[in-house]
């Protein structure tokens, strides 16, 4: 009792870290009987509290992503964006969830059933997990396990399964359509997408994300400015799994109807559009952990809650998923494919390469970070810009091939062919 | 040891996104390839054609707002040529330059809608439509203003308009020619420039040329395939030979050139408004013709340059007040004959681009 109320006394009520009150209760419980005999309950306590905090926060996010993008990208497209649900349509999400809840949710007659009502129940699974390891602050983790990377990447691949499981039981030609381009991505981008994470675990020796942010921490560095490579190929890579358009060909709405989850209607459609965008804000989080510092602002996460700073970069990098969504049409598939082994795969390979390379220079002849760091920095800058506008420049459409505007003819008859 | 595979048959529409309607493909496919394509019509057919003979040749004129509702207004003044020809009635000045600016307006509001459909074919995610649509809108609002309607405008008559354009027409036209340059501009640098644009749009759906003669093409189809060929120049109606402006043309003849003349056309259209705004003459804007109006005996065939393409209406008349047979030539049927062989061997993404840079309006092709 004695733990309870010291914690009670001097830091439960520090905001700066969640996870604090959890802790002391979980000490208080420990302190049952002899403190020994009851640590088996503040294990489950422990982890039904974390498992509730990432439902809860899932859950909250997902009813604000739904307002934030549907705002962001009605500005885009000169609109205005919901606006008649409460203020600013604030309540808009809640709308939209009622409306799914009472939908009738068919069942295609011929369709596999079990399956069909098992995928977006599943679907959910990777998701929620790949939040388990994010962390959101110092000691803010719910499971801080120490070869997290992995765990992602291997979480990750559970979903074109998922995919590929809605797509079979539909019995719909448009949903194995989408399933079939939605596996021909997934593993296609699963690759550069472990190469560009392959850097980050090779140059800051952590596997565990907890420990990458305390690694840019110490060197005072966000990863970004040491492998821009990286990050280019990682936002790249992961956001082709998203399924959002310029990589949307699994539910391409204009080819495909909606693709893998076409014969889906009420809260089951409701779930596949919620993991589209927990998968989104999944994707975000991680790109903001690896390689905008995570919790860690340049010592500001002294005053500013680290969970604060840690949604902040989240939700910010979530716009630039928003902003492709908005202004990019959709590739072809086999363009896309092209894309993953052509562009995505060297970048990665060289990225790996060099960073290999310099890793091995620093600790071999183990020069001070402080003259190391900035001059890899610089290197690998100018040759992430020399690769990609090379590239560009040599691979790309070529703007200078064809006339890009119509030929004007006044004279129609000299030009008429004969 | 070699695995047997089944062709995969799939129906695109008549229920789909992005069929424009109720049209229906009905693909064989090997994997995403194409290898068969039938296409099936008529989900939309009203009989448009047989039931304006039972009604006056004024009757008839918002029959023919309900073909091609996204441009009612080159509609409209087909048919009100057709009849004129027939009867030998001259429209006055005002009446012509009129008809012209309104048809140019209306082309405008059509390309903006044909490119932002097209884009989103393309997989663009709403945006290019609803820029476009903001163009788009106040063209309506313009009809709106002269007419009391937006879409089904109905505003040719018989010898003339119906009404003469309001005083705040003008003004509003004149602001809006001032507009759209720099917008078409901001237009071009958001789509022109567009990598993945190109990427889909280029070498899909080509059409050969004398594929594009022998199966009649017009319009912007044609015309990307490097083929000049426009009514308004071919075969001048109205006051167009009086205007000084151009006819764009493409080289391939794929989408992404049939995206360029329209893109193009644009440009050209404000032309002839801002040549055309300025010189409407006084005077009436419609002669007088009976409501019943009975032409002689005969047949008329009249065309203008719809923004789909040549629209031709041909007329027979037994002397009544009613058609004894109306014929629409359908520049959006006529255009879509070609698209088996644009999509054959193409894939389905192909397809769709395809469909697309066609522009169809299925209230035109079923009639």
């Amino acid at each position: 009792m004695t733990a309870l109320s010291g914690f009670l006394l001097s830091q439960w009520y520090d905001l700066r870290d969640l996870g604090n009150p959890v802790r002391a209760l979980i000490d208080w419980i420990n302190g049952w009987g002899d403190g020994t005999t009851f640590h088996w309950v503040g294990y489950i306590v422990a982890g039904l509290i974390g498992a509730a905090a990432i439902g809860l926060f899932l859950g909250i996010a997902m009813l604000s992503l739904i307002w934030i993008e549907r705002k962001a990208v009605s500005r885009i497209q000169i609109r205005y964006g919901p606006n008649r649900t409460g203020p600013f349509g604030l309540l808009q999400p809640v709308a939209d969830a009622l409306k799914l809840m009472q939908k009738e949710a068919l069942t295609p007659l011929a369709g596999d059933k079990i399956v069909f009502w098992l995928a977006p129940v599943v679907i959910f699974i990777p998701t929620l997990l790949v939040f388990g390891v994010l962390p959101f602050g110092p000691k803010m983790t719910a499971a801080n396990i120490s070869v997290a990377v992995l765990y992602i990447v291997a979480i990750g691949s559970a979903t074109p399964l998922v995919i590929f499981m809605a797509g079979w039981s539909s019995n719909n030609k448009y949903s194995l359509l989408g399933a079939m381009r939605g596996i021909a991505m997934a593993i296609s981008y699963e690759i550069p997408m472990v190469l560009s994470l392959l850097g980050v675990v090779l140059f800051t020796g952590h596997m565990d994300l907890n420990g990458i942010v305390q690694w840019q921490q110490k060197y005072h560095v966000w990863l970004i400015v040491l492998q821009p490579l990286a990050a280019l190929t990682y936002f790249i890579s992961a956001s082709a799994e998203l399924n959002r358009t310029p990589t949307d060909i699994a539910e391409a709405e204009s080819e495909i109807v909606a693709g893998y989850h076409t014969e889906y209607s009420g809260m089951k459609f409701g779930l596949f559009y919620a993991v589209e965008l927990g998968n989104a804000l999944a994707v975000s989080g991680i790109w903001a952990t690896l390689f905008f510092g995570g919790w860690w602002l340049f010592g500001l996460d002294r005053w500013i809650p680290a969970w604060l700073i840690f949604l902040g970069k989240m939700y910010i990098l979530y716009g630039a998923l928003i902003i492709t969504r908005g202004t990019l049409p959709r590739l072809r598939i086999d363009q896309l494919l092209d894309f993953a082994w052509k562009f995505l795969l060297p970048l990665a390979l060289v990225n790996v390469l060099v960073v290999a390379l310099e890793v091995t220079i620093w600790q071999e002849n183990g020069i001070s970070a402080g003259i190391v760091l900035p001059v890899f920095a610089v290197v690998n800058i100018l040759l992430s810009v020399v690769l990609v506008v090379g590239y560009v420049q040599s691979f790309g459409f070529a703007r200078r091939q064809r006339p890009r505007r119509a030929r004007l003819i006044t004279d129609t008859l000299a030009a008429m062919p004969q | 040891m070699t695995i047997q595979t089944e062709p995969f048959i799939v129906n695109i529409g008549p229920q789909h996104p992005s069929t424009h309607g109720v049209f229906r493909m009905r693909v064989v496919l090997d994997g995403e390839k194409i290898i068969d394509a039938d296409m099936v019509v008529g989900y939309l057919h009203r009989s448009l054609e047989k039931l304006a003979e039972e009604r006056t040749y004024t009757q008839n004129i918002p029959f023919t707002d309900r073909m091609d509702y996204l441009s009612a207004m080159s509609n409209n003044l087909g048919y009100c040529m057709a009849v004129e020809k027939l009867a030998g009635i001259r429209v006055p000045e005002r009446g012509q330059y009129l008809r012209v600016i309104m048809a140019e307006l209306q082309r405008i509001a059509n390309h903006s809608m044909a490119i932002g459909t097209f884009i989103n074919d393309c997989g663009a995610w709403q945006t290019p439509l609803m820029w476009m649509f903001a163009e788009r809108e106040k063209i309506l609002d313009l009809f709106e203003m002269t007419c009391g309607a937006r879409l089904t405008c109905n505003y040719m008559r018989i010898g003339g308009v119906a009404f003469d354009i309001p005083d705040e027409f003008l003004p509003a036209v004149n602001g809006l020619l001032d507009d759209l340059p720099r917008k078409i501009d901001e237009y071009e640098k958001m789509l022109m420039e567009n990598e993945i644009l190109i990427a889909r749009a280029r070498g899909v759906g080509t059409i050969p040329r004398d594929l594009a003669i022998s199966a009649s093409l017009t319009g912007p189809m044609i015309r990307g395939c490097g083929i000049p060929f426009d009514i308004r120049k071919a075969d001048p109606y109205a006051v167009y030979d009086r205007f000084d402006f151009a006819i764009p043309v493409g080289e391939n003849g794929d989408s992404y050139d049939r995206f360029l003349v329209r893109m193009a056309e644009l440009r050209e259209s404000v032309k002839i408004l801002k040549q055309a705004v300025p010189a409407l003459p006084g005077g009436p804007y419609k002669v007088d013709v009976p409501l019943s109006i009975r032409p002689p005996i005969g047949d008329a065939y009249a065309r203008v340059e719809s923004p789909k393409g040549e629209l031709g209406y041909y007329i027979v008349s037994d002397g009544g007040t009613a058609p004894y047979r109306f014929h629409v030539r359908a520049p959006s049927y006529i255009n879509l004959s070609v698209l088996r062989e644009m999509v054959i061997g193409a894939s389905v993404a192909d397809s769709i681009v395809s469909l697309g840079s066609i522009d169809i309006v299925i209230g035109e092709v079923d009639r």
